[in-house]
């Protein structure tokens, strides 16, 4: 949106309505608007963001055709790779000390975290959405017991959280497709509470305005007003949390993996895992085998988190670099959902 | 509690007006004590069904290693063959009188185990909340003020970056760098052998190495113990110092955009002495409050650095329980965890209370 010609008042009516009539479907896309809203600084890295994590994804679906290897495989028609060798040659990025190619694992790791982060935002998002939007808009005695249960929920060492609850999954070990599950379920726990909390609060909000009482009046019933007037209403910072989120859970999947909660290395190949096996590697100066998936970790997180911080550092007026920018946004009010760059603060719910 | 944002007026309001009748800083804190118990019962029984669901303890723990006679009598003994809901509130009892149960594998009470490791992890923590102050705090206020400039978009990327990686590939990465290839720092554990020894027979052992160093009265061994939490203080400090110093950054910005600090400007007020004074001060609140939050944070972590640096605390401990599948144990320190997380929450939300008086609702 580039504002021209259009009054403030304008802009804020035209936007929280069904967002600018003006532009076609393409500029009003969750990031392609953000990315023209953008200048400066923000652009790049919003841009940067973009490219990493679209590098990322890349890499974890064409997984099979670029790495050489296979996750699993030890030897090839001219032998068994051998152990901790270092970069060069055919190995690339060196061999662990399992006999593993590192370059093909870390490519391998980027499909299971893909894997997982895309089951795990799912299955949170429907959780969580369904949780609070039920809890705000009946409210009672419900949403005070949810919002007690997963304020104590959410204070909790999130790690600690997945840890229990991979325990209770898998029994802590697991093969694929249990793996990848358990890990999950595990990460979904985690960020429920959070889904919970920024619908809730919506719900609350949105109950109150004047079209839902219209809605009441004519007629409607509870579930087509919660799904069709409060909902799509409630959802316009779900893609903050969605994207800052996923670098969460690539985090927690790694610390997962790496306290040997992972998946076994014949199963999949997961990032954490490797990192775990190559703590012995660093005391005897092997750098190749940490090094390696550690990056890649680093730099998956990074992009995402690229991309979540730009998109809040956007919708919230105080961040926004210039003044140009803020004219040019239609959505002002609380839209941040992260202010100061941590999900921990935003949202408190009165006890 | 503050927050950053701004928050729904509607629900500010109604807080509001239901207790302008009343309440000093004496009613809050007493509603807000009140308020750790649900918090710490909720949590604690999570734990308990969570964990239970898996099955009984015995088996999980020695399942492999014994025969099914032998087993069901080591879980008739132990008491896991009564009925669960049975168990349950013996369990709650129990953590009630402080007792958390008595570990399988090394045969300990959990409480011991809690106060020989907590002390380790609290070392650490402590010395990783100061690296975050020091890193955080006077960046951010660099951040704030040059604002959309070069330091601020290298400060900002070094923040994401901060975040970004897992705090045990930087543990290793300074491992690697540190004391491997630079050999100027030690690899692993709290202190060397030696001085170890040295504080085992203090007669006022407190378990905190660096007091107990202290009190040895000889340089060599404190030197050796600094020398050893340097590296995973730095790794587990630059995690929360990215969160710090977005904060800080935040903050500050919105604070020197207030009118008073334009008014401390026209009275001529050096523009140093307005970041660091004006605009600062006032933006403190809210990192006290994400200090509380960070603890959760903190100890996540402190369980990744003390794997990677066999720091022998909690973390290093709940590593090895939950290797040897002691989900005994395991329970216990993540039940104790929660009381902690649950009651330095409390005590921030208190600082934040007699800090800003508009918290005390």
């Amino acid at each position: 949106m580039t504002g021209s010609g259009m009054t403030d008042t304008e802009m804020i009516a035209t936007s929280t309505a069904t967002g600018s009539n003006k532009h076609g479907l393409w500029s009003r896309l969750p990031v392609v608007h953000q990315l023209r809203q953008s200048v400066g600084l923000q652009r790049g890295m919003l841009v940067v963001g973009l490219v990493i994590t679209g590098l990322f994804i890349l890499t974890a679906i064409l997984a099979p055709l670029v790495s050489p290897f296979g996750y699993s495989q030890l030897r090839d028609a001219s032998g068994a790779f051998g152990a901790q060798k270092p970069p060069g040659g055919s190995h690339l990025l060196g061999t662990t000390v399992g006999g593993y190619d590192v370059l093909s694992r870390v490519i391998w790791g980027a499909q299971t975290a893909l894997i997982v982060i895309v089951i795990a935002v799912i299955l949170s998002i429907f959780a969580g959405v369904m949780l609070g939007l039920v809890s705000g808009y009946f409210g009672g005695w419900l949403d005070r017991v949810f919002v007690v249960v997963f304020d104590a929920v959410y204070a909790f060492p999130s790690l600690l959280l997945a840890i229990v609850m991979s325990i209770v999954i898998s029994g802590g070990r697991s093969n694929l497709i249990g793996g990848v599950l358990a890990a999950a379920i595990s990460i979904t726990t985690v960020f429920i509470p959070q889904y919970f909390r920024v619908i809730r609060a919506e719900t609350v909000r949105i109950k109150a305005e004047a079209y839902v009482e219209s809605a009441r009046v004519l007629g409607a019933s509870n579930a087509r007003i919660m799904f069709r007037h409060v909902l799509r209403n409630a959802t316009r910072t779900l893609p903050l949390i969605f994207t800052l989120n996923a670098s969460e859970a690539i985090l927690t999947l790694a610390g997962l993996g790496f306290l040997g909660f992972g998946i076994e290395p014949s199963a999949a190949a997961e990032w954490g895992y490797d990192l775990n096996k190559a703590v012995s590697d660093v005391s005897s100066g092997i750098w190749w085998t940490a090094l390696f998936p550690g990056l890649a970790i680093v730099l998956a997180v990074l992009g995402m988190t690229l991309v979540g911080e730009s998109l809040n550092d956007l919708a919230d007026p105080r961040l926004r670099g210039r003044r140009s920018v803020a004219k040019a946004s239609g959505l002002v009010a609380e839209t941040s959902v992260v202010p100061g760059g941590t999900l921990k603060d935003e949202f408190e719910v009165p006890q | 509690m503050t927050t950053v944002a701004a928050r729904p007026p509607a629900q500010k309001a109604a807080r509001r007006k239901r207790t302008s009748s009343g309440g000093g800083i004496g009613r809050y804190i007493l509603i807000r004590f009140t308020l750790i118990f649900p918090t710490i019962f909720i949590l604690v029984s999570m734990v308990f069904w969570l964990m239970r669901a898996t099955g009984d303890p015995i088996t999980a723990a020695l399942g492999g290693r014994l025969g099914p006679e032998q087993l069901a009598e080591r879980i008739h003994a132990a008491g896991y063959d009564r009925p669960i809901l049975v168990q349950y509130f013996e369990y709650l009892g129990n953590i009630f009188t402080g007792n958390f149960g008595t570990t399988i594998s090394t045969n300990k009470p959990v409480t011991e185990v809690l106060l020989t490791y907590g002390v380790a992890t609290a070392e650490l923590v402590f010395y990783a909340l100061i690296v975050a102050f020091i890193v955080g705090i006077p960046l951010g206020l660099v951040a704030a003020y040059w604002r959309d400039k070069a330091p601020d978009a290298f400060l900002r990327i070094f923040a994401i970056l901060c975040y970004a990686t897992p705090v045990f590939f930087s543990a290793l990465l300074f491992k690697l760098v540190f004391s491997v290839w630079l050999k100027v720092l030690p690899v692993a554990g709290r202190a060397s052998t030696g001085s170890e020894l040295q504080m085992q027979f203090l007669p006022g052992k407190t378990g905190i190495y660096t007091i107990d160093a202290l009190q040895t009265g000889d340089p060599q061994i404190l030197l050796d113990v600094v020398s050893h939490a340097v590296l995973p203080a730095l790794a587990l400090g630059l995690l929360t110092a990215g969160v710090f110093l977005r904060l800080v950054r935040t903050n500050v910005i919105g604070t020197l955009g207030a009118d008073y600090v334009d008014s401390g400007r026209s009275r001529g007020v050096s523009e140093y002495r307005l970041v660091t004074k004006h605009a600062y001060r006032p933006a403190l609140i809210p990192i006290i409050t994400v200090i509380g939050l960070q603890i959760a944070l903190l100890l996540s972590g402190a369980v990744l650095t003390e794997t990677v640096f066999e720091w022998k605390g909690l973390g290093f401990e709940l590593a090895q329980f939950l290797t040897a599948r002691d989900f005994v144990a395991v329970q216990g320190i993540v039940a104790l965890l929660a009381v902690i997380v649950a009651l330095s929450n409390f005590v921030v939300d208190i600082i934040a209370a007699l800090i800003d008086p508009r918290v005390r609702y």
